[in-house]
């Protein structure tokens, strides 16, 4: 069936004309009509739209156009924070209304002008604030691997969607690890670009010098072929870094000999499921059969990481967010005067989570405190950083479980917020020095059959060394070969 | 860092949010405890550590003092609450 093919897959069948991108297309659509009342990954999908792009595809395709466009014909759905020319954009939130988006994303208009076929609107935790996706104003997200459980967060709908095979492949945004957890909890591949990489503009912002845009994939390959078409500066994001963007797609295969792979000794501790350092070891070990040699490393202040993240990334939201105000878009409530429709519209508009983390980060940068909690977790953040440029002077990459738990239920943790927070221990730190990640499959839990996913952080703009480590493991084993009951 | 009393209602109207009653109170709790879990930054050793503010900060990105197409006056508003002759409508501010 063409909606489970991978990017490569599928690519090969449209150029020898096997298949048309509109079969393609519509094999997506069934899956989604098929199963997504069951995992509720999408929000709202246009298919008459996706479609005609599809039959536009056809038509390159029969008339051999289509050089340079590596995407051509493949159906990629989109995390409800990214903009879509005359699509809605929501942020998985009711304050932005029936917004409809006048612009696109830089990342989008690359998979545009690569020929993608970009259609729907992913669940999300609401503002990308949540690791569960139960912080959705659209309802819960649930994993294709046990509909009791969460698919992680907050892009749950993307990794979801690709688990189930609704489409090729999607799109997510990590800050604190939004895109490696959900890709860990689902089983599929998901990577967070080093900061700078992929251009922000178009990305709603949570908190800006944490936030990347990610591709979620079936395998390694498809994640690298996405890397390298939507990577490069852009002058519409000031942020976006000069580096050249290396063939990704072609440096793949060089297998692991020689390469140095660091083992945090403070990651493997208390608080780690019994299952999942098992599979990590397996992994490992795995890997050094492949020719890598393992070490450990130390990063010393990674128990700060959680509280120097909740400092940064809600400071920064609450600027970020101040801009949902009622004036020149949203849901308005009306006031007497502005300030109280500020207050009721954000008031009425704003889900919980949200709410917390932007009165948390305004307390932080107020005055009187600004110096005792923000400027501090900046200096911190300076420490986590320095402990990963001096471990990267010894390894190539780091290896550690992406989460401590497999998938948790839903409502488990809903509660308690900081239970929530804490559970993103491993990815973090991560965003906090800027540097590249991704999980890829490594395992399963027994009962239930959940999977386990295996991180690789690697130097900034490190990419093309992570993913060739993370191809070559991929390719010794088969957890990238199973699928999803429910798909 | 003293683990304070957070005054929600306070740091709320700092934020332009309306809180109910019962919002204030459990957000309050909410965050006392989250903010005591934040004091153990307060063990690490931050002296003479320069603050991060970007991972790889870049300074001076300009571009030539030109003008570009942008949005058009049509899609800005197209979102708008409320519009007319070009311009967003909102509540008085001045009297």
């Amino acid at each position: 069936m063409l909606n489970q093919l991978t990017i490569s897959e599928l690519t090969a069948r449209l150029a020898k004309r096997e298949a048309s991108a509109r079969e393609a297309t519509q094999a997506c659509l069934d899956q989604i009509n098929r199963v997504d009342r069951q995992i509720h990954a999408f929000i709202s999908f246009d298919a008459a739209d996706a479609l005609a792009q599809a039959d536009a595809a056809d038509k390159l395709l029969a008339s051999g156009g289509g050089a340079n466009m590596p995407l051509l014909g493949v159906p990629i759905a989109i995390k409800d924070v990214l903009a879509v020319k005359g699509q809605p954009l929501n942020c998985g939130s009711k304050i932005l209304g029936n917004f409809i988006s006048p612009y696109d994303a830089t990342a989008i208009q690359k998979l545009k002008a690569a020929g993608a076929i970009i259609f729907g609107r992913l669940n999300m935790d609401e503002f990308a604030m949540g690791s569960s996706t139960e912080n959705s104003a659209f309802g819960v997200t649930r994993n294709p691997w046990d509909t009791a459980r969460i698919p992680g967060g907050s892009s749950g709908g993307s990794a979801a969607a690709v688990a189930a095979d609704e489409c090729i492949a999607t799109l997510g945004t990590d800050t604190g690890g939004s895109i490696r957890q959900p890709a860990a909890l689902c089983g599929v591949v998901g990577m967070k670009p080093s900061y700078g990489r992929i251009s922000r503009y178009g990305l709603v912002a949570f908190a800006s010098s944490l936030d990347q845009i990610g591709p979620f994939t079936k395998n390694v390959r498809d994640t690298a072929t996405l890397l390298e078409v939507m990577s490069g500066v852009d002058h519409c994001d000031s942020t976006s870094m000069p580096q050249p963007v290396p063939r990704y797609a072609s440096n793949l295969e060089g297998g692991v000999k020689g390469l140095k792979l660091g083992l945090p000794k403070e990651y493997m501790i208390g608080g780690l499921d019994p299952e999942i350092k098992q599979a990590v070891d397996a992994a490992v070990k795995q890997l050094e059969k492949l020719g890598a040699e393992v070490v450990e490393v130390s990063l010393p202040h990674t128990d700060y990481a959680v509280a120097t993240y909740y400092i940064i990334a809600t400071a920064e939201a609450s600027a970020n967010l101040a801009r949902f105000d009622g004036v020149r878009y949203c849901a308005r409530v009306d006031g007497k005067d502005p300030i109280e429709m500020y207050g009721k519209t954000r008031g009425a508009g704003f889900g919980a989570e949200v709410k917390r983390r932007i009165i948390l980060g305004t307390y932080v940068l107020s005055s009187g405190y600004y110096d005792a909690y923000y400027l501090r977790a900046q200096k911190v953040r300076t420490l986590i950083r320095n402990d990963f440029l001096k471990a990267f002077e010894k390894v190539d990459a780091i290896v550690t479980p992406t989460t401590p738990t497999a998938a948790f239920k839903i409502g488990e943790k809903s509660d308690d917020p900081l239970q929530m927070y804490l559970s993103d221990i491993f990815t973090i730190s991560c965003n906090l020095a800027g540097i590249c990640g991704l999980s890829l499959p490594c395992g399963f839990t027994q009962s239930p059959k959940l999977p386990i996913g295996l991180q690789l952080l690697g130097k900034p703009f490190g990419e093309e060394t992570i993913l060739r480590i993370a191809h070559t493991y991929e390719q010794s084993t088969d957890w990238h070969k199973e699928k999803a009951p429910l798909a | 860092m003293a683990a304070t009393e957070i005054d929600v209602k306070y740091v709320a109207h700092l934020a332009r949010i309306a809180l109910s009653p019962e919002e204030e109170q459990k957000l309050g709790a909410q965050l006392e405890n989250i903010l005591g879990y934040i004091e153990k930054l307060n063990q690490a050793d931050v002296s003479g550590v320069e603050p991060t503010a970007h991972a790889f900060p870049l300074v001076n990105v300009t571009r030539p003092d030109e003008t570009r197409p942008s949005m058009s006056n049509e899609d800005a508003l197209r979102n708008a609450p409320a519009k007319a002759g070009g311009l967003f409508i909102v509540p008085k501010i001045v009297e």
